[in-house]
This record gives structure tokens, sequence and C-alpha cells, in this order.
């Protein structure tokens, strides 16, 4: 029901993160329309019909408590519950770092994105790196690794669709991850408040079969002494 | 008591002085209350006047907006700032606290004026000095503050990445003034409450909104010193050269997050427990039932005080710090569920068996409960880390505190003011125009931020100036719309209860002393109250929400007045 609001999910690990906001929503409706329909239902059976008096009731003694601490309980055991539940979903995405296939360099800037690819020796950090602004190209089904890094203020590198968002802090490098499992091309939004510009801090991920991968890395990921490089 | 004596002999020359010192810089808790709430009025005024300028850019992108002409993205980026530095600092605070909190704390525990009346009234005019600040620096040429009513560094750490040199400065001043005055004021509430109290009035026997007024008080207190620490800091790396949050001199940008939050996380309780202090009080009376659970609530509010200090890294899941902190800090968040479900639940008990009266007060309270709800549960998917890689940073989140603090400060306050009013003024204030008030405003308020809430499970990033660079966000645009109509309309609504505010001050009917049949002590006095508060000092026999007491010919039994025999006994007292 709530997913339908949602982005198409399309990286390994953003089902799970939609299992936890599936299962919140259902705990947490639940609740909410039980407690709201109590509400407005005893606000209408205990109107004021005449001088009637209405019920004494302190709440003091442990067997009135009990009407509240009872549900209390079940609130603390659920709570509790989804403590467990979103650990695991949590551990997947930001404390698992699985072996990189495939890394890129992110300098966001105010207001891009800049993405530094390994240029032929497959290295980053190297004379022949190549930089692309505003436009990621992966294969798909690949492990991802992004090393996220900032010239200037804090950003924030999200994209919906993989359930991914890390903030991007200047003075570190951070590191995140995905691996995404269907060819398309996603929004990459900046989530942090970055500036005037921070509106137009846009870019996109394009997830490619192999074989289209291939074709854009032979025609872009030469060394920037190359001809036609960006 | 020495203090309340020389409370009342300064009240007495007070009579005889002039219209400056009796109403302009006057120390009679009263008439400070009535100062703070001018105040926050004058300044909800202009956090609602952003509110539209925002909400009209969303919906009609770089259109002009009517009344005003073209919004840009950097003054945007400024009115969003402006808009929740007031509405949290300079409109709940001041409302909730600063009139409620001095009105109502020496009249409910039985105490002629604030234990410090001369500090009382330094700490309004410390907080007029930061509104003046503020305000002043939305007039500079280049625009006030644009980093976010946060403040995060290093955007707000070096004029460079806005463009805002002394708008910032000036914000950071403004900021350390406030919390200047609401330590004074603090200071303040806890030692009347804890100093003057009548005669029998022990802790057990306050009124809730005592409780929850002293609890925010504290948590203030004890938050506020890092951040101030924090704002020096900035106003340093700003203007003397320091890095404390900035990388390239070996500073940390972190650092000012977690200043900020250790102190804002608190703050949301600050504003909220006063609130629900408002709403529990105007439950009960229009009810006509004790308050289901006094005590049970009392320790919860405690509980949310103690749990507010260790939950600040829920706003932080994904800021870069351990994430190994995350799963703890989900758990302490989460938690704080449980006191607030102890609440919501003691409040629907109270209404269990009742005998209601839906007068506007007890609308706006239970108005604020309903909708309160929806704030509270929708915080889970926030608290949750999982849930909030997410959701944070979207209009899911601009939703979820707005359902918070909407309730709390203006269901809680406005309810408060039809409640009160009478004391406050001697006069009574028209309910249909409040129930008009009510409804329009409910109605309005839902219609505002569900569509914001559906804008952000679609993954509408907040604080973006328009969202035509998304082809993922364009199907939503519809929501915004919708929100700001709703918007244009809610604002709307108020214009009955301004007209309705200042027209009854004059010809209002002439309340009586105790116009609700309520309990506490205020009740007792005139309507308004003399100075000093109690001619003769009150003693206190029972707890404030002895309502529908059987075996009793009235259904309300005012605290100075002893339970009598045969009832006491039917009570099972």
């Amino acid at each position: 029901m709530i997913q339908n609001w949602m982005p198409e999910s399309v990286s390994t690990f953003g089902g799970d993160i939609d299992s936890i906001i599936r299962l919140i929503f259902y705990i947490v409706g639940v609740w909410f329309v039980a407690v709201e329909v109590l509400i407005v239902y005893f606000a209408i059976r205990y109107r004021r019909r005449g001088p009637r008096q209405a019920a004494y009731l302190k709440g003091d003694s442990w067997r009135e408590a009990s009407w509240v601490l009872i549900p209390v309980a079940i609130v603390l055991v659920l709570d509790l519950g989804l403590d467990v539940a979103g650990h695991a979903a949590w551990e997947t995405e930001k404390l698992t770092l699985p072996t990189a296939e495939y890394e890129v360099g992110v300098s966001a800037k105010q207001f891009n994105w800049e993405f530094v690819y390994p240029g032929p020796d497959g290295k980053l950090g190297t004379e022949d790196d190549v930089t692309i602004e505003n436009e990621l190209h992966v294969p798909v089904g690949k492990v991802v690794r992004l090393e996220l890094s900032s010239k200037d203020v804090l950003h924030s590198f999200s994209v919906p669709n993989f359930r991914l968002r890390q903030d991007v802090v200047p003075g570190r490098v951070i590191r995140a991850w995905f691996q995404a499992d269907k060819p398309g091309t996603y929004e990459i939004q900046c989530t942090e408040l970055c500036g005037f510009g921070h509106y137009t801090m846009h870019g996109n991920v394009f997830v490619q079969t192999q074989q289209d991968y291939d074709n854009w890395k032979r025609d872009n990921l030469k060394p920037a002494s190359a001809a036609g490089a960006q | 008591m020495s203090t309340a004596v020389a409370a009342g002999a300064h009240a007495h020359e007070h009579h005889e002085l002039g219209f400056i010192r009796r109403y302009i810089f006057s120390t009679d808790h009263k008439v400070i209350a009535k100062q703070y709430m001018t105040a926050s009025a004058l300044m909800a005024i202009l956090g609602g006047l952003a509110a539209y300028l925002i909400r009209w850019q969303l919906a009609w992108p770089e259109t002009d907006v009517p009344g005003w002409g073209p919004f840009g993205p950097e003054n945007y980026n400024a009115y969003i700032t402006m808009h929740g530095t007031i509405m949290i600092f300079f409109v709940a605070m001041p409302f909730l606290l600063g009139a409620f909190g001095n009105f109502l704390i020496p009249l409910m525990v039985g105490a002629d004026d604030m234990a410090f009346p001369r500090l009382n009234a330094l700490s309004f005019w410390t907080l007029t000095v930061a509104s003046t600040i503020l305000v002043v620096s939305m007039f500079l040429p280049e625009g006030p503050a644009a980093a976010g009513w946060t403040g995060y560094a290093p955007l707000s750490a070096n004029a460079l990445y806005t463009g805002v040199h002394w708008g910032q400065n000036l914000w950071i001043l403004a900021i350390a003034a406030e919390f200047a005055s609401f330590l004074m004021g603090g200071i303040n509430f806890l030692v009347t409450t804890l100093n003057m109290r009548a005669p029998g009035m022990s802790l057990m026997r306050m009124p809730l909104i005592v409780w929850t007024e002293v609890t925010a008080s504290v948590l203030f207190l004890l938050s506020v010193g890092p951040l101030i620490a924090g704002a020096i800091m900035l106003f340093l790396d700003r203007t003397m050269g320091t890095g404390f949050f900035l990388p390239d001199k070996g500073g940390d940008p972190l650092l000012w997050e977690h200043l900020f939050w250790f102190f804002g996380h608190p703050e949301v309780y600050v504003v909220a427990l006063p609130g629900f202090g408002i709403m529990l009080e105007i439950l009960s009376v229009f009810s006509r039932k004790p308050i289901f659970g006094y005590k049970m609530i009392v320790y919860s509010t405690i509980t949310t005080g103690i749990l507010s200090f260790v939950v600040w890294a829920h706003h932080m899941f994904v800021s870069g710090i351990d994430p190994r902190l995350a799963t703890p800090f989900s758990i302490t968040t989460i938690l704080i569920s449980v006191p607030f479900a102890i609440l919501v639940f003691c409040m629907t008990a109270t209404l269990y068996g009742a005998s209601i009266r839906f007068t506007a007060a007890m609308l706006f309270a239970l108005g604020g409960l309903i909708t309160f709800i929806l704030g509270g549960v929708t915080g889970i998917f926030l608290g949750s880390a999982s849930s909030d890689i997410y959701m944070h940073g979207t209009y899911f989140v601009v939703s979820h505190f707005h359902y918070v603090l909407f309730p709390t400060v203006f269901f809680g306050g406005f309810g408060g003011l039809y409640f009160w009013y009478p004391k406050m003024f001697g006069r009574m204030m028209n309910e249909t125009l409040g129930k008009i008030h009510f409804w329009g405003t409910f109605i309005f308020f839902n219609c505002v931020f569900i569509p914001l809430f559906f804008a952000g499970l679609g993954g509408t990033p907040r604080r973006l100036y328009e969202f035509s660079n998304y082809e993922m966000l364009a199907h939503l645009q519809p929501l915004q719309v919708m929100a700001t109509w709703s918007l244009i309309g809610l604002l709307i609504v108020q214009l009955p209860f301004l007209f309705n505010f200042s027209y009854s001050m004059f010809r209002g009917k002439v309340a009586e002393k105790n116009p609700w049949h309520a309990n506490s002590l205020e009740w007792t006095l005139d309507s308004p109250p003399p100075h000093p508060n109690f001619p003769t000092p009150p003693r206190v026999y029972h707890d404030p929400y002895e309502y529908s007491v059987p075996g009793m010919s009235e259904d309300w039994l005012p605290q100075d007045q002893p339970m009598p025999v045969g009832a006491a006994t039917a009570a099972g007292k």
C-alpha cells in the first residue's frame, strides 16, 4: 500500500529497507486507527447530555492503570521488535561493504556531482582518472563502491530508487555501496542544503547492461590526455 | 518567603506608578506574560508570511508572489531559514513558555509573583533585543541568514558559501540573546515552583501544566549550554578566522551537528510538553473528570525529558557518524514512544465516561491530541535508522515535525487562549467565532501536511527552490499545489481569531471569577487577578482534578476547599 507512493526499488538492499518501512507502516497504522477511532468514539459517546455526572476515575489503582499499562507494554514489545528488524537492514546497507567489483570517486561541490572514474589502469587516484560531471555510469548487477568527498560544504548523495542516502562531508572520505539490479536511468539528488543552487544539484545514474557499459567505457573513459575526453 | 514579601511590597508601590512602569517596564508576571504573547503574535505574522512566500514558490515556481513580487532562490533559502528560526525560537517558546508559563505558574502554585520579578522583566526585554536583531537582519541588502534553521557548517561558517555576511552573524547573535532570555526565564520558573508554592501545594498536587513547564525549563537549562558554546565557535569562525567547523583548518562540520542536536532534540520537548500541559488542563475541565493517571503522566513527562538527552544522533544517522551508533540511537529514540503512549492513552482514558462540553478550548485540545498522534507515529519511520535512510531529508520529515509542533504550539496554544482569556483579560471570547476558527484550522492544517507526507514518500527532498530538474517528482506537483491552497486557507481562518481576540478585549461578555467551573487556584481570583495575586494566602487541600466527586452536589471542587467528609469516603480517599 505505502509502496505505491514510493519510486521503484532497483537495488539489492532496497527491498530490505522497503520491508522495514512496510512493517512500521502496518504496526503504527493499526495503532493510529485504533486510538483515533477510540478518541472520536468517546468524544461522541460521552458528549454532555444535560447535567449528568461523569464517572470519577483517577487511574490510581493498578487495576485502572492497567488499561493504560497493558497497551503500553505491547507498544514496548513492538518497539524492540522494530529495533531488531531495523538493525538487519541497516547492517546490510551501512555496516558491511561487500568486495567492490567497481569503484567510483564522487566529489561533491556547489552545485555539481563530479564522478571520478578509474582510467585504463583500473585504479582510482592515479593520473589517468577521468572526471565526468553529473553522470554516473555503472554496469548492472555489479557491486559498486563509492568514495564520497566534498570540496566545500555538506552535501548528501541520494538515489531514491536505490534507497541509498549518505551525507558527504568535507574533510572526510565516506564509503557507500550499492548493487543495482535493473538497467535504467535513475536520478541523483542532493538532499542537504548546500547553497542557493542546491535545487540544481542533480545527476543521473545510468545502470547499463555489461555490453552497453563496455561500449560507453570504451568511448568515454580515456585518460585526460587522450582526445575526446571531458 | 522573604522574596515573596519583597515582591508584594514592590507591587504595592507599583500601583502608584505611571503607564510606562505599569504596562511597559512592568515586573508583574501577568503583564510580562501578555508582553510575551504580543511579541510571539507579531513574530508569528512574520513566520506565517515566510510560509506563504515559500509555499507559493513551491506550488507555482518562479511566478511573482501576489502582494510580494519576485522570489528568487536566494530569497527562498533565506525565508526557509527565517520561518524555522522564527517559529521555534520566537513564536513557540515565547508563546508556550513566555506567555503561558509566566501567567500560570505563580497563579497556579499560589504565589504572588515570580521569585525574581525583575529578572523576569529582563528576560522579556532580552527577547525583544533578540527579535529586533533578527528582524533587522531581514532588511540587510544581502538578506538574512540562508543556511537553514539548523545552521549547518560549513555552509554557515563562511560567508563565501552563501554570500550572506552580516545576516548570518546577526542570526547567531539573535539566537544567543534568545537563549540568554529563556535561561533567565527558566531559572525563574524553576525557583518559583520549588520555593513559592502555597501551603498544601505539594509537588503531586500541582497542575500538570506547571509540571510540563518546569520540566521544559529544566530540559532547556541543561541542553542549551553546549549550543551556546557552539554559537560562539561559529561566530568566531565567521568573524575571527578560526576553524572549529572548517576541515581545511582542522575543524569538523559534524561537531556543529552534535552540538546543535544535543540541544535541538530536547528543544522539541521544551515546546511540546507545555503544549500537552495546556491540553491536559482543558481536557479535564471540559470532560468534568479527573485526569486519568496523574502520576503516570508526571513520570512520563520526566522520562521523556531524560530520554530526550540520549536521542540526538537520530538526526544524524546518514551524516557520516560511525554507523555502529545508529542502532543504539534507534533504540532510545523509539523508546520515547513509551512515555508518549502513556500520555496519549491517559488522555484518551480521561474521555471515557466523561461529560464533554465542546467549547472552542476543548475542540482545540481534542484536535491537538488527534493531530499529534499522526506526528508521533510518523516519528517511528524516522527513528528507525534503516527506514530513515529513505525518509531522511524528505517532505516526510517536514510533515512529521509540523504534525508534532503545530498541534502542541497552535492547537495547544489556541486552546489555552480560549480557556484562560477570561482570566487574562476579564472578558469572554466569542464561542461561535472560536469554533469557526477551530474547524478551519483543523481542516486546513491537515490539508497542508497530509499531501506533503505523500510528496515525501515519493522522494521529494525538502529545501529545494523548485522541482523541475527532477523528472521523478513531476507527477507529485499537484500535492504541492494542494498544500499551498490549504496554507492560504489556514492563514485566512486566523482572521476570525484575530478579530475575536481584539474585539472581545473591549466588548466581550464580562467574565466571572470561574466561568468554566474549574478547580485550580487561578479560578479562585478575580478576572483579571489583582497584583499581588492573592489578597489572602491560599491553602491547598487536594490535587486540581477533583471533578464529579461522588457524593457532592457540585461537579467541581476548587483546590482551596477541603474535600467534604462524606465525599472523601465515597471517593475512596
